[in-house]
């Protein structure tokens, strides 16, 4: 088996704070890995380690690579799409202007990204600052399309979106599914249940459970690892 | 009337100056969060780079084609002063934004003490056209002739400006790099060539400020204080202006141009206020950042 | 109250040893600025008494600078205030010298708490423009001669005639002049010490390393913020004071310049900010070598030597940024960083959390990071 991401030892401190104790997991090659946790367990902070965003001590190899002192931008060159938390788009620039700051391959693959989000194709030069919360995610998610690298990084996808528009977010990211990797990072379990084969389930900065996606039928174990109710 | 009105021209003449000295100074801020300390000697060395290669000249009397020379030596040492500042004392200290700020502060302490041993402090003179220190009469306004040259540098820049940071893909990376460096670097840009082009950009725009400072408004002296002179309201610009705004910048700068030649004109009359004119910039400054600590055009929080 | 002995004893004893120095007639070749090899030289007493005034300009910013996270650059307002007010208070108005001096204090007072309370109300690079111009402000003032009392451009000479004799600057009272100067250093880095050691000066570290911490305590910090900024202020103000009586004129371009803000910048930075005994040591090597450095490049033997090396080395301020530089580069935490890493070593440990702030962990915070500005 051949993994897209391998975590050995990871640590992160932040302001004072160790937020990472020494993370260690792997995601497989294909289809969707969930990382899940409660608030402020250092999720998002792991998807920052793996994009040599968050300086940190241990091992991250990304597509075989070791990052150790890769810049960013080099870590992503490695074929990895980042869509962070809170839909951080550009909010000055336009909707082309953002897409055209991810192209890093001779074609981009607009078509893909314009079939899966056909909304943006009609606002190309609307400030993305004006663009729906919805609109914005998926902005976030189609620029990283462009590229179709073997990986893509998420966080949080469906966060604060309405429960229609976390639906056709999902099917994207079913469909994005079947192409590249996804290290997916969500609090909502039935979007989970639906795309993910494997959880990681992280607590206070450690890896405290990896197993198949059905381990959260456990309602106990899913209320336990994660604090919230497991019923779908 | 008429008095107003060429108060009113030499005023955008000197805002378009500080554009040209703010912009830079301003991109460079909101990129890398670098107070650009250095930014003075660059327009000084600009003007000097301007005097250099024009004094190398065959000696005629000087003619369009030698200040032609001078802009062209000044936006070129600018721009190089600039490249060398950011690839030898920047960028290996990327991620210390201060540690940035304080080798700006030794840089231009020390490079105007060189420029001071080296010249003097007594003012050194740029050849011009004699056309410079003539005027064009419109109806019964004097308009200098110099002051046309600044304003049309200004509006040219500003274009041109305008035109690369909205059309070309570098301008689409420094515009979001301004915004969110971080996340411009997480989708594969290298935002460190971005770095160096906003300095070599700010430099080339500079030294044009600093020659076109000593063409127009100093009446061709140059001293090696006078960058440090001129950054002290280019900072006032690019404050007043919001920190990475370009559009920010040139309004700031008519408006303080503009102001700063009314003032000195109707209120430095007086005795004892004779400083008026730069006294009144601070006071906008500091009665702006009362009612909009982020400057007028600055990004909302 | 925690007193560290071993500093305190060496405090104690660096005093004593400099109030003794116009006692020692000493016969020390080429490293003293005067133009007199001896020690207590009139020469020699009085640019060390300028570098303590220095010295204690620059412990005072670092009040500000290095303990409470704030860079202002608008420090030489408060020194010009003190020199100039005193000056036209004697001079223009031929006023007593105790009524001088209370003049200066009020002037001074009102001046940094008005000027504190406006800065203060932004933040972060704002500050540091908005202290700029106030700086500036001033220096355009005093360059505009208002009413013939600053002497504009030219600057105005101290009138004597109302100052005690032993005050007077003759070359006679240099030795007076001289100790004033490290009374009132030892003064001002008594008032720092207390302040800093106090509550006020806990808070003001807290402020400085997470402000958003301090007010989720239910403190405010800008009363704590403008209770620095005064005390630096009034240091500052003081000093211009005894600066005045020891150069005996008042010149706009050599006490109210960006370029002096910057040099006590430096000062702090050298010395190493946030440390005990740091800013005071730079502020004072500073000066010493900026008045060294012009000795030895007004030498006769200095003309022989080719321009390149000619001209740098005839730069003080040239070789002070080319030091700074380096220092920026290589020795972030100044004198006192280094020294403290130093002593880490040889106890055999890295240092723990408890060791002395270097200036990049105080300073780091003045900038704020990409993620704050994210977060905010
Ligand atoms: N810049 C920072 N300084 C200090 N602590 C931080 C910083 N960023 C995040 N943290 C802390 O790190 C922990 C993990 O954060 P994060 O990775 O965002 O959690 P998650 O994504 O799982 O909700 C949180 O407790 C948060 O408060
Ligand atoms: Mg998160």
């Amino acid at each position: 088996m051949t993994y897209a991401i391998e975590l050995e030892d990871v640590h992160v401190s932040l302001g004072g704070s160790h937020v990472l104790q020494g993370v260690s997991f792997r995601v497989p090659t294909g289809g969707v890995t969930a990382l899940l946790g409660r608030n402020g367990v250092g999720k998002t902070t792991t998807l920052r380690a793996i994009m040599g965003l968050a300086p940190h001590t241990g091992t991250v190899r990304v597509l075989a690579h070791d990052t150790r002192g890769l810049a960013v931008h080099r870590v992503a060159r490695l074929g990895v799409g980042y869509v962070p938390e809170d839909r951080d788009v550009f909010a000055g620039l336009t909707v082309a202007e953002n897409l055209r700051l991810a192209e890093r391959v001779e074609v981009p693959a607009y078509d893909d990204a314009f079939a899966l989000f056909p909304d943006l194709a009609d606002r190309l030069r609307q400030r993305a600052g004006s663009l729906s919360g919805g609109q914005q995610q998926m902005l976030a998610i189609a620029r990283v399309l462009l590229n179709r690298w073997p990986l893509l990084v998420v966080d949080e996808p469906s966060k604060g979106l309405a429960p229609k528009l976390v639906g056709e977010v999902a099917d994207a990211l079913s469909r994005v599914a079947t192409t590249s990797t996804v290290l997916l990072v969500e609090q909502n379990l039935a979007v989970v249940r639906r795309l993910a084969e494997r959880v990681v389930v992280l607590d206070h900065g450690r890896v405290v459970h990896q197993g198949p996606v059905g381990d959260l039928d456990d309602a106990d174990l899913a209320r336990q690892l994660l604090g919230v109710a497991a019923a779908p | 009337m008429t008095t107003f009105l060429s108060l009113t021209f030499a005023g955008l003449a000197l805002g378009a100056v500080y554009f040209l000295a703010a912009s830079g100074l301003s991109l460079i801020y909101g990129l890398m969060d670098i107070l650009n300390f250095a930014h003075g000697m660059f327009m000084t060395l600009g003007a000097y780079a301007g005097w250099d290669l024009a004094t190398h000249l065959p000696a005629t009397t000087p003619s369009v084609l030698t200040f032609a020379v001078e802009v062209v030596a000044a936006i070129a040492g600018g721009a190089l002063v600039a490249l060398l500042t950011e690839v030898v004392f920047i960028r290996p200290l990327y991620g210390k934004p201060l540690s940035q700020v304080l080798v700006t502060i030794g840089l231009d302490l020390a490079v105007v003490a060189l420029l001071l041993g080296g010249f003097g402090a007594n003012s050194l003179s740029l050849p011009v056209p004699l056309w410079f220190l003539e005027a064009t009469h419109a109806g019964s306004v004097l308009l200098p002739n110099a002051d046309f040259i600044a304003l049309a540098a200004g509006v040219v820049v500003l274009v041109v400006l305008e035109w690369f940071l909205r059309r070309t893909r570098f301008g689409i990376v420094i515009r979001a790099g301004v915004e969110n460096r971080e996340m411009v670097s997480a989708l594969g840009v290298d935002v460190g060539r971005a770095f160096t082009l906003v300095f070599v950009i700010g430099g080339a725009m500079a030294g044009l400020a600093g020659l076109l400072y000593t063409a127009v408004f100093t009446g061709d002296l140059l001293s090696p204080l006078q960058g440090d002179g001129l950054l002290i309201f280019a900072f006032i610009v690019v404050v007043i202006g919001g920190l990475g705004s370009i559009r920010g910048s040139a309004v700031a700068a008519v408006v303080v141009g503009l102001l700063q030649d009314y003032a000195n004109y109707y209120g430095g009359q007086h005795a004892g206020f004779s400083e008026i004119g730069n006294l009144s910039t601070v006071l906008l400054l500091a009665l702006v950042l009362e009612v909009r600590p982020r400057g007028l055009f600055g990004r909302a929080t | 109250m925690r007193v560290p002995r071993l500093g305190l004893a060496v405090g104690v004893a660096l005093v004593v040893l400099a109030a003794l120095v116009p006692y020692l007639g000493l016969h020390i070749p080429a490293v003293l600025p005067g133009t007199q090899d001896v020690l207590n030289s009139a020469g020699n007493l009085s640019i060390l008494a300028v570098s303590f005034v220095f010295g204690a300009v620059a412990l005072g910013y670092d009040v500000l600078f290095g303990y409470t996270g704030l860079l202002s650059l608008g420090v030489v307002l408060h020194f010009a205030t003190g020199v100039y007010v005193f000056d036209i208070a004697l001079t223009d108005w031929h006023w007593s010298l105790a009524a001088a001096l209370a003049i200066t204090a009020a002037v001074g007072l009102g001046l940094a708490l008005v000027v504190g309370a406006i800065s203060l109300r932004v933040t972060g690079i704002a500050f540091t423009m908005v202290t700029l111009a106030f700086a500036q402000a001033f220096y355009f003032l005093i360059q505009d001669n208002p009413h013939g009392l600053t002497g504009g451009q030219d600057g105005l000479a101290l009138s004597t005639t109302r100052l005690p004799s032993v005050l007077s600057g003759a070359v006679s009272n240099t030795r007076s002049l001289y100790w004033l100067a490290l009374a009132f250093l030892v003064v001002a880095g008594a008032a720092v010490w207390i302040f800093i050691e106090s509550s006020v000066g806990h808070v003001l570290v807290a402020v400085r390393d997470n402000e958003a911490r301090v007010e989720v305590l239910g403190l405010r910090p800008f009363g704590f913020k403008l209770a620095a900024y005064t005390l630096s202020s009034l240091v500052a103000t003081g000093a211009g004071v005894v600066y005045l009586l020891l150069i005996g004129t008042a010149v706009p371009d050599a006490v109210a310049t960006t370029t002096l803000t910057l040099a006590i910048v430096v000062m702090v930075m050298l010395g190493g900010a946030a440390s005990r005994g740091g800013a005071v040591t730079g502020g004072i090597l500073y000066w010493y070598l900026e008045s060294l450095l012009v000795k030895v490049s007004g030498q006769p033997s200095f003309a022989g030597l080719p321009a390149v090396v000619r001209v740098p080395l005839s730069q003080p301020q040239f070789l002070l940024g080319a030091i700074f530089i380096l220092f920026v580069f290589f020795v972030p935490g100044g004198l006192a960083g280094t020294v403290a890493r130093l002593r880490a070593r040889r106890a055999g440990g890295s240092p723990g959390p408890g060791h002395p702030v270097t200036a990049h962990s105080v300073l780091a915070r003045l900038v704020p990071s990409r993620s704050d500005k994210e977060a905010s």
